[in-house]
């Protein structure tokens, strides 16, 4: 039961890592707000912290971690620092998760039915038959053929992408309000991927379902997602509607990963010449400059860039954080 | 899975069919084979004719059939000592020794498996620290020493419990079983703690290693994320994950507890087989020895087989099933 | 790996190596641990008293001329008649147990040590044996290990002794069979892993023999687990040794150890005289206990695994 206004508010959230080599900020300073029914697609490279800032908003981040500052409000509700009781049965009730990699996320152990039911029966008062019932839908509403007997089954009997649609059933199973989805079609082959994507979409179209879809991935976002969020080094450095930010990036990072994107590089008629590639590494999180994270790989850089830049909106409904973001028009 | 089972039942009786060999060659060989059948008092006159009646005047490899051909019809040897046949003495004792063993596996699961998954899951707590010193001393300290200083702080100077033998025993199904009575269970408290100690240190560090393992894994999270009570992700999931490396162990172990408890049936003065085969080994009284030995070899046998194939049956992943996809 | 492990550890830099040797990195990640230190202390203090204790006990307690049973079951502290203080009391023959400990510490940790050092050649050579070779030789040896091991210790202590009788000999034998095929297999298994590196390889093609390849190559890597191994198993040992002598059937009065002292004064519990089974059986613990807790302490340090 979603209430008017957006499912989900992010304001100045702030995750670090207190280890025994230093503090590592993974999510630095993160805002963004998710609509009912949107999808909204966080995008970074692997370290970018864009699984921990999912972790965040549902509090399962593990010591030596933990959420220093910010709010999450979850249809208006803050859910830094709420307590535990009160977050468990929020979690896959009301906000759902959906891991990467299914086969270590079902437990090896148990049957298929009893990982679904004990879903169900952990947030409502439900008998046993009927949790069973509702399992075996979630499984036919996710395209697993005879699902009777494969609730008998185990994990490991299993392809990749049955897994998965499995996982998204057991994500859907309580209806949720906001389902958080971390990179869930990066271990499939592309075919299976595009069905996973068309369901994923046509769900939340139907049910008015939120989803953040995390990934790495930008050609999957480009087709899925009506809002963007490009991450780098805990921070979102560019946000904004789907469209505007792929035809016109506007931080040099977002404006280096689309180009490195094989399709945007003709050059010379076409094929063998080289990919255009991001100079210089991710850097780690334990040794950052102070000042804006990119600078040593941006071709733009310059004495400003040694302070963290702030957030500014340089066109309608972007937001980017950057002292010389393109403004130029699309190259 | 049926190949399976033939494959290790052959096996099982080579090895059964090995050790009675050594059993046979040590006794007969590296032994007095006269010894075997005759009190040691006997006299010149009486060694002849023993020889003679047993055939040891026959070739090895004659007498070893004779011995084999005796042992699978039931008959191997008479106790110097009884004067009754070995075997029989060796099965009226069997369910004392049985009843021991069993109350310690059981107080070792009992006890280990929450104090090792606790241990797991609060690792640095003082409590988990003192339960890992306390394993550590579980499996170092000699078992005779801890029966002693139990009888003695117990048994001697508080006076809580009986110190030594069995208590009233109450029959059933031809067997006499003690712990049925509060008398029988009184005197098997001390002695089925005493020889759970060794494995009760053992199912601790398994649990808690299996736990510490298990509980960092992605599907706990997800279990969390799911939005699962902490219980039931502890007590369902975590335990199911550890149970098949302790039962595994646990099913081997188990012949281990009918060995030792030589030990402890003889600081206990428990009348098992165990204390017999000590006393026989004392007095010489060797087919009372030779068969326990094979005895207890079948069982042990008999035991690593179940156990192979109960881990198959209980771990899921080993199993091989049809899919119908 | 977690997702969110993977996060942090793209992040985390390795701090650089400090110039140090392993032998001094070994040594300092050892003593990080105030127990297992102190356990080493003690176990060195405890070889010392056994290599010794001929010269520094305060008696001999087998020497017939200076041993009364005037003297017997007296309570720690108290006096002889000659005016020498019995620190730990006396035992049912009148002997200072003090002494007789001492003593028996030297046959105890004598023998266990002992059988443990032929049971470590024999299962080294075993073990190496096998992983060189591979193959059949490989399977059939791991195939009699495997079944040494599924039945316990003291079952096959028990048959040995039944078959073969008293004395030391026996009983070295009976710890040695005992031991060897976890040596065996641990050796075995290190030298798995050594076999299929480079340098065996080029040790090969240089056409050295296969002796050498064995002796020089590959058991010196293999030696970390092994001296895991070498404490547990000398542990256990001893434990064994002092279970078999307190059974009765392990080794002769003549060579009184722990194990025989502590029987001795069994009959004496029920009467109170504690002493007489309780210090034997201190030491006794105090000495295994020591051994394992090393034992275990290098087991942590020497494991890969457990590395940060």
């Amino acid at each position: 039961m979603a209430t008017a206004g957006p499912t989900l508010v992010v304001r100045g959230l702030k995750t670090h890592f207190f280890t025994r080599a230093g503090q590592v900020k993974a999510v630095d300073d993160v805002s963004f707000e998710v609509g009912r029914g949107e999808i909204m697609g966080l995008v970074g490279e692997s370290g970018s912290g864009k699984t921990v800032t999912g972790f965040s908003i549902l509090g399962l981040v593990d010591p030596p971690g933990r959420v220093v500052a910010g709010e999450v409000l979850f249809n208006g509700e803050n859910l830094v620092g709420l307590d535990e009781e009160r977050m468990r049965r929020l979690r896959g009730d009301r906000i759902a998760m959906i891991f990467q990699d299914p086969m270590m996320t079902l437990n090896p152990v148990l049957r298929i039915d009893t990982q679904m039911i004990e879903t169900v029966q952990a947030h409502r008062e439900v008998d046993h038959a009927e949790a069973r019932r509702l399992a075996r839908d979630a499984l036919g509403r996710v395209g697993i053929p005879s699902p009777d007997e494969r609730l008998k089954a185990y994990p490991h009997q299993f392809s990749g992408g049955m897994r998965q649609r499995v996982a998204i059933a057991i994500a859907l199973l309580n209806r949720p309000d906001l389902i958080i989805a971390d990179e869930p079609t990066t271990a499939l082959d592309v075919t299976i991927q595009g069905q996973i994507l068309y369901e994923a979409q046509k769900l939340c179209r139907e049910s008015g379902t939120a989803m953040i879809w995390i990934t790495h991935d930008l050609a999957v976002v480009a087709g899925l997602a009506e809002r963007i969020c490009v991450m780098y080094a805990g921070r979102i450095v560019e946000q904004g509607a789907i469209d505007g930010v792929l035809d016109r990036p506007v931080h040099p990072y977002t404006r280096g990963l689309i180009g490195s994107v094989p399709s945007h590089n003709p050059r010379d008629g076409g094929r063998g010449g080289r990919l255009f590639q991001i100079p210089g590494m991710t850097p780690s999180l334990l040794s950052l400059p102070p000042g804006c994270a990119f600078r040593e790989r941006c071709p733009r850089a310059d004495d400003a860039c040694a302070v963290d830049p702030e957030i500014t909106r340089p066109l309608a409904g972007r937001e980017v954080r950057c002292f010389h973001p393109h403004l130029e028009t699309a190259a | 899975m049926t190949v399976f089972i033939i494959r290790r039942l052959m096996q099982s009786a080579i090895v059964v069919l090995v050790m009675s060999l050594l059993v046979f060659v040590g006794v007969n060989i590296v032994g007095d084979p006269v010894d075997m059948m005759v009190n040691p008092e006997a006299d010149q006159s009486e060694i002849e004719r023993v020889k003679r009646e047993f055939g040891l005047d026959r070739p090895v490899h004659e007498q070893y059939g004779l011995f084999v051909y005796n042992a699978l019809h039931g008959d191997l040897g008479k106790s110097f000592k009884f004067g009754v046949p070995a075997l029989k003495l060796i099965v009226q004792r069997m369910p004392a020794t049985l009843e021991l063993a069993v109350a310690a596996l059981l107080l070792a699961i009992v006890m280990g498996i929450p104090l090792g998954v606790y241990a797991g899951l609060k690792p640095d707590s003082l409590a988990a620290k003192s339960i890992m010193a306390g394993s550590i001393l579980g499996f170092s300290l000699p078992t005779f020493w801890v029966g002693i200083m139990l009888i003695m702080v117990v048994a001697v100077m508080l006076g809580w419990l009986p110190s030594t033998g069995r208590g009233d025993t109450v029959e059933v199904l031809g067997l006499h079983l003690s712990f049925l009575t509060l008398d029988g269970l009184s005197h098997l408290l001390l002695p089925a703690i005493n020889l759970s100690l060794f494995k009760l240190s053992l199912v601790i560090r398994l649990a808690r290693a299996g736990t510490r393992e298990v509980i960092h894994q992605d599907y706990i999270k997800f279990a969390r994320a799911k939005g699962l009570a902490e219980s039931r992700v502890v007590l369902v999931h975590v335990l199911k994950n550890i149970m098949i490396p302790v039962v595994t162990v646990l099913g081997l172990e188990f012949g281990g507890l009918i060995a030792f408890s030589v030990v402890t049936e003889t600081v206990f003065a428990w009348p098992g087989m165990g204390k017999l085969i000590i006393d026989s080994i004392r007095e010489l009284d060797r087919p009372v020895v030779v068969a326990y030995l094979m005895i207890v070899v079948l069982m042990f046998v008999v035991i690593n087989l179940v156990v192979d194939i109960v881990y198959s049956l209980l771990d899921p992943r080993v199993r091989i099933q049809d899919v119908k996809s | 790996m977690t997702a969110q492990a993977d996060d942090i550890r793209l992040a985390e830099v390795a701090a650089p190596a400090k110039a140090e040797t392993p032998l001094r990195r070994f040594v300092a990640e050892f003593t990080e641990s105030k127990l297992a230190s102190g356990a080493f202390l003690v176990f060195l203090v405890i070889a010392f008293v056994a290599v010794f204790a001929p010269w520094i006990a305060p008696t001999d307690p087998y020497d017939l001329a200076t041993v009364t049973v005037m003297d017997a079951r007296l309570p720690p502290g108290a006096e002889s008649l000659d005016g020498r203080i019995f620190w730990l009391g006396t035992d049912g023959a009148g002997r200072d147990l003090l002494s007789a400990i001492m003593y028996g510490l030297r046959i105890s940790l004598g023998v266990g040590v002992m059988s443990g050092l032929i049971a470590m050649l024999i299962g080294s050579l075993v073990g190496l044996t096998a992983a060189y070779y591979g193959g059949r030789v490989d399977t059939v040896i791991m195939r009699i290990v495997d079944i040494q091991l599924s039945f316990p210790a003291i079952l096959v202590a028990l048959v040995l002794l039944a078959i073969l009788g008293k004395g030391v000999d026996k009983i070295l034998v009976a710890l040695v069979t005992v031991q060897w095929a976890y040596y065996a297999r641990t050796i075995r298994a290190s030298a798995l892993v050594e076999r299929s590196r480079e340098y065996v390889e080029a040790a090969t093609c240089l056409a050295l023999g296969h002796r050498r390849i064995l002796l020089h190559h590959l058991l010196p890597n293999c030696l970390p687990p092994l001296i895991v191994v070498v404490t547990v198993q000398t542990a256990h040992a001893i434990s064994l040794e002092a279970t078999l002598s307190f059974l009765g059937i392990g080794l002769p009065i003549t060579e009184p150890s722990l194990g025989l002292l502590i029987a001795n004064g069994f009959d004496y519990m029920l009467s109170l005289k504690y002493w007489i089974s309780v210090y034997p059986g201190v030491a006794l613990l105090v000495t295994i206990v020591a051994i394992n807790l090393v034992g275990d302490r290098l087991r942590d340090v020497l494991n890969p695994r457990l590395q940060r």
